[in-house]
C-alpha cells in the first residue's frame, strides 16, 4: 500500500452526542488510508461503535463531516454508502440459507443469477465453506457463522468493510485462527478494513494502524510497534501492553532526556516524551521486558535495589514481582534463557534499565 | 458389569429394566401432579363437548316411543305403503303411548318434521282406544285418510333411527324431502348459510384490521426504549383490566346516532343533523367493537416475536444495499411470520365464536352464528340444531389449526 496511499475515509471535526448533554465523540479527526487495516481500540464506552455507526450511516453526526472517497456522506442513507459491515452477533438472516444470505446484496444490486451464483461460490471458497450454501445459519458453528458474515460483507466488493468486535463471541483458539484468516483476506483482496475491538492483542496482531480511543478522543494513532514501544501518553502506555509506572517531579531537562525525582525519593533518568517544565509532575512508563536483573556495573544509568516478592513460572519467562522504588507491583520478565539468574522470594537484588526505555509522560493518573 | 452383553446395574437387574423403572416412577409422579387439572378439564371441557357432539345427532323420541314400528319400517323400501304388520304395531304402540301419556311428546316430535302430524297422532290415539281387534290397516285409514298417504309413513320411518343428520342439514339451510333427497329449505327459512358467510367475513375482517393496526404498535413496542415501551404495553393491556361489558357499552356510548362521535361531527359541521351515521347496531358496530377488543390478542404474540429480532438485522440488510422498505419486506417481515400466524389464528378463532359483543352492538345484521347457537339453547330449545352449529364451528377451528400447522408449524407459534 506504500505508494498508492490516499485517503478513503476522512472524519473531519466530528462530534456526537446522544442526549444533548455529553459528547460521546469529541472533535474527531481521523483519516483511513485506502487499503489499510485500521483498528479502533479502546475501553468499553469509549465511542468506538458510535464512530462505526456514524460511518455506516446508522447514527447521524451531531457536528462535523465524514468523507468517503472524497465525497461528504452525511446525507447519504446507509444503503447507498456501499460499505460492508460485520456485526458482533453476525446478523445472518435466520430465515435464509447461507447462499441466500450471500446473494442478498447481489440481488439488491440486480446482478443476473449466473453472476450471483458465481460470486457466491467464489466467496464461499474464500472462507473455506464450500458445500455449506444450503444450510441455515443456525445449523452452523459460531466460527462458521462468523465466516459467512465476513463473506457476506465482502461479496459485493465494497470499498470499505467495517467490523465491530466480530470475534467477541468466539473462544480463544478460534479467535486466533479467525484473526489470521481475516488478516489474509484483507491482504489478498486489498479492501480497506475498519475494525473495532477492545482486545489489544487482537489489535496488535491484525492492524496496519491502531487508533486508541478513550472518552471519545483518539489518544494515539500509530502502527502497532510504535504504539507499544513509543506510547505518546500514559493512557496508551497503560492500555496497550503491561507497564511499570512511577510518578515524580521533573528536576532537570537535558536534550531528549530528563531527570525525575520520585515521590518516594530517588532519581530516575528518563526519555523526555510528554513532560512540561522543570518542577511539573510526570508519570514514567517502563515495559517489564526492558528491565535487567543484577546488571553489570555501569551498564545502566538507572539501577535500583528491590525485594523479590513473587515468582511465577510461565515457561518462556519468569514473571517476577518485586518492590522497587516504593512500587509494590514492579514487574520484571526474566527470560528463561540458559544461564539466567535464579531468584528466590525475599532476596534483595538490583534492577537496571536504560534511560531510553523509561518514557516520561503526562502525569494524568 | 456385563453379563452376556447386557449391562447390569449395581443391584444386578439389567440396566435397561432399571432405567425403565425409574422413568416410570417419574412419569407417574408427573401424572399425579396434573391429575386435578386433567379432571377439571375433563369435566368442564371435554364432557360438554362430547355431549354437544352427541346431541347434534341424537334423535331418540320416535325410536324409543315406537320401537316395534321402527323395526317394521326398517325393511320397508319407501314405495307404496308399509306392510300390514307396521300398521298393527303402530296401532298397539299408539294405544300404549296414550296409556302412559307420552303420546304428546311423540306427536310434537313428528309435527316438528311435518305439520299436521300432531293432530293425526293424537286423533288416532284417541280413536284407537275403542278399537281392540285388527286388522288395523283399514281401521287406521278409516280414522284418518292420511294413513294412506305414503309421506306420513316416510316421516315416521325417517325419524325411527335413534340418530339423525337433519340438524347438520338444517345448519346449512338444507332438509330432506319426502323422496329422501337433500333440498334447500324454503326461501323464508334460509338463514344459516348467510350467517356462516357473515361470521366468516367478519372474523376475517376483524383479523385483518387487528393485524393492520397491531403490527405497527407491536413494532413500536419492540423497538422503543424499555421505559416508554413498558408504558405503551400497559396501554395495550389496559382493556384486559376493564370488563368486557363495560368496554362494549362504552362503544355504544361513543358510536350511537346520538353518541359522542356523531354529536362531535355534527357540531364540527362535518355532517348535517339529518346525516348522522349509523355506526352501531349493524355490522360496522360489530366490526369496530370486536377489533378493539381482540387487538391485544394480536399485539402480544407479534410483540413477543418482534422482541427477539435484534435491530442489527435491519441494519445489516441496509448495509448490504437494501432500501429500508426492501429490508423490511425481505428481512423483517419474514421473521415475524410466526407472530402473524399465532396472532391471526388466535384472533380469528376468538372472533368466529364471539358472542357478547355482536349480541350487544350487532343489531339485526351484525349477529353471528354464536348468537344463534345461544338463541337455540335458551329460547327455541332446539339443542340438536345448537349442537350441530357448535360442532361445525368446532370443526372449522380444528381445520384452521391443522392448516396453520401445515403452513407455519405449530411449534413455531409464539403466544407471548
Ligand atoms: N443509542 C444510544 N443512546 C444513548 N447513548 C448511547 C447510545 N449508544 C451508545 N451510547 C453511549 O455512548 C458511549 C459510547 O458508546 P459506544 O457504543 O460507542 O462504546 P464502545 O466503545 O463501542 O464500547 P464497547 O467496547 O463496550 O462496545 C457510551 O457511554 C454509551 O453509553
Ligand atoms: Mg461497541
Amino acid at each position: 500500500m506504500a505508494d498508492t496511499v490516499d485517503t478513503l475515509v476522512k472524519f473531519s471535526k466530528v462530534q456526537k452526542s446522544y442526549d444533548g448533554e455529553t459528547l460521546v465523540i469529541k472533535n474527531l479527526d481521523l483519516d483511513v488510508m485506502r487499503g489499510e487495516f485500521l483498528t479502533m481500540l479502546g475501553p468499553s464506552g469509549s465511542g468506538k461503535t458510535t464512530c462505526l455507526m456514524m460511518l455506516a450511516g446508522f447514527e447521524p453526526a451531531t457536528h462535523g463531516e465524514i468523507y468517503l472517497d472524497g465525497k461528504p456522506i452525511n446525507d447519504v442513507p446507509p444503503h447507498k454508502r456501499g460499505i460492508g459491515m460485520v456485526f458482533q452477533n453476525y446478523a445472518l438472516f435466520p430465515h435464509m440459507t447461507v447462499a441466500e444470505n450471500l446473494s442478498f446484496p447481489l440481488q439488491v444490486r440486480n446482478l443476473d443469477s449466473g453472476e450471483v451464483a458465481d460470486r457466491v461460490k467464489k466467496v464461499l471458497g474464500m472462507v473455506q465453506l464450500e458445500g455449506f450454501g444450503g444450510r441455515r445459519p443456525n445449523q452452523l458453528s459460531g466460527g462458521q457463522q462468523q465466516r459467512v458474515a465476513v463473506a457476506r460483507a465482502l461479496v459485493f466488493d465494497p470499498l470499505l468493510v467495517l467490523m465491530d468486535e466480530p470475534l467477541g463471541a468466539l473462544d480463544r483458539q478460534l479467535r486466533e485462527q479467525m484473526q489470521y484468516e481475516i488478516k489474509h483476506i484483507h491482504e489478498n483482496l486489498g479492501v480497506t478494513v475498519v475494525y473495532v475491538t477492545h482486545d489489544q492483542g487482537e489489535a496488535l496482531t491484525m492492524s496496519n494502524r491502531i487508533a486508541v480511543f478513550n472518552e471519545g478522543v483518539v489518544q494515539q494513532l500509530a502502527s502497532p510497534d510504535d504504539l507499544y514501544e513509543r506510547p505518546d501518553n500514559s493512557f496508551v502506555a497503560q492500555f496497550v501492553g503491561e507497564n511499570n509506572r512511577f510518578s515524580g517531579k521533573v528536576t532537570g531537562l537535558n536534550g531528549n532526556s530528563c531527570t525525575v525525582e520520585l515521590d518516594v525519593g530517588g532519581e530516575v533518568h528518563a526519555l523526555k516524551v510528554n513532560v512540561g517544565e522543570v518542577g511539573e509532575k510526570t508519570q514514567m512508563s517502563l515495559r517489564p521486558e526492558r528491565v535487567e536483573v543484577n546488571p553489570p556495573h555501569g551498564k545502566y544509568q538507572n539501577v535500583f535495589e528491590g525485594v523479590v516478592k513473587e515468582l511465577i513460572y510461565l515457561g518462556d519467562h519468569i514473571r517476577t514481582r518485586a518492590s522497587v522504588c516504593g512500587q509494590d507491583d514492579f514487574v520484571v520478565k526474566v527470560p528463561n534463557s540458559s544461564g539466567h539468574v535464579h531468584l528466590k522470594e525475599g532476596e534483595i537484588v538490583k534492577f537496571g534499565w536504560k534511560m531510553e526505555d523509561c518514557r516520561a509522560l503526562d502525569a494524568k493518573k | 458389569m456385563t453379563l452376556k452383553g447386557q449391562i447390569l446395574a449395581a443391584d444386578g437387574t439389567p440396566l435397561k429394566v432399571k432405567l425403565a423403572q425409574t422413568n416410570r416412577r417419574r412419569r407417574l409422579r408427573a401424572i399425579w401432579l396434573v391429575t386435578p387439572l386433567l379432571l377439571f378439564v375433563g369435566i368442564t371441557f371435554l364432557i360438554p363437548i362430547a355431549d354437544m357432539l352427541f346431541r347434534s345427532i341424537d334423535d331418540p323420541v320416535v325410536n324409543r316411543l315406537l320401537p316395534e314400528t321402527s323395526k317394521q319400517l326398517e325393511s320397508w323400501d319407501g314405495r307404496g305403503l308399509p306392510p300390514e304388520l307396521a300398521f298393527d304395531s303402530l296401532a298397539s304402540e299408539l294405544r300404549a303411548r296414550r296409556a302412559d301419556q307420552s303420546i304428546g311428546k311423540l306427536a310434537s316430535r313428528l309435527n316438528f318434521e311435518k305439520s299436521g302430524m300432531r293432530s293425526l297422532i293424537t286423533k288416532s290415539g284417541r280413536k284407537l282406544k275403542k278399537i281392540k281387534e285388527g286388522p288395523f290397516k283399514e281401521k287406521l285409514i278409516k280414522i284418518d285418510k292420511k294413513w294412506k298417504d305414503r309421506d306420513t309413513w316416510v316421516v315416521i320411518k325417517r325419524l325411527s333411527s335413534p340418530y339423525t343428520g337433519v340438524h347438520y342439514l338444517a345448519a346449512i339451510d338444507r332438509k330432506l324431502d319426502s323422496e329422501g333427497d337433500i333440498v334447500f329449505q324454503p326461501e323464508h327459512r334460509q338463514i344459516y348459510v348467510l350467517l356462516w358467510v357473515r361470521t366468516l367475513w367478519i372474523s376475517v375482517a376483524v383479523t385483518v384490521f387487528c393485524l393492520l393496526l397491531g403490527y405497527p404498535v407491536s413494532y413500536l413496542l419492540a423497538t422503543l426504549p424499555l421505559r416508554i415501551s413498558n408504558l405503551l404495553l400497559i396501554l395495550v393491556l389496559l382493556p384486559f383490566w376493564t370488563s368486557l361489558l363495560v368496554r362494549t357499552t362504552s362503544w355504544i356510548v361513543l358510536l350511537q346516532s346520538h353518541g359522542v362521535i356523531n354529536d362531535l361531527m355534527v357540531v364540527l359541521g362535518i355532517i348535517g343533523e339529518e346525516q348522522r351515521i349509523r355506526m352501531i347496531y349493524n355490522q360496522t358496530g360489530t366490526l369496530i367493537a370486536m377489533t378493539q377488543i381482540l387487538l391485544p390478542f394480536m399485539i402480544l404474540p407479534l410483540y413477543s416475536v418482534m422482541k427477539t429480532i435484534p435491530p442489527s438485522y435491519m441494519r445489516a440488510a441496509q448495509s448490504l444495499g437494501a432500501s429500508p422498505a426492501w429490508s423490511f419486506f425481505k428481512v423483517y417481515l419474514p421473521q415475524t411470520i410466526p407472530g402473524i400466524g399465532a396472532g391471526s389464528l388466535l384472533v380469528f378463532i376468538l372472533a368466529i365464536g364471539y358472542y357478547i359483543t355482536p349480541a350487544l352492538v350487532g343489531g339485526q345484521d351484525g349477529q353471528l352464528i354464536s348468537n344463534f347457537i345461544a338463541h337455540h339453547m335458551k329460547f327455541s330449545l332446539n339443542w340438536g340444531l345448537a349442537g350441530a352449529l357448535g360442532s361445525i364451528l368446532l370443526a372449522s377451528v380444528l381445520l384452521l389449526y391443522w392448516v396453520y400447522n401445515k403452513i407455519v408449524g405449530i411449534e413455531n407459534m409464539k403466544l407471548g
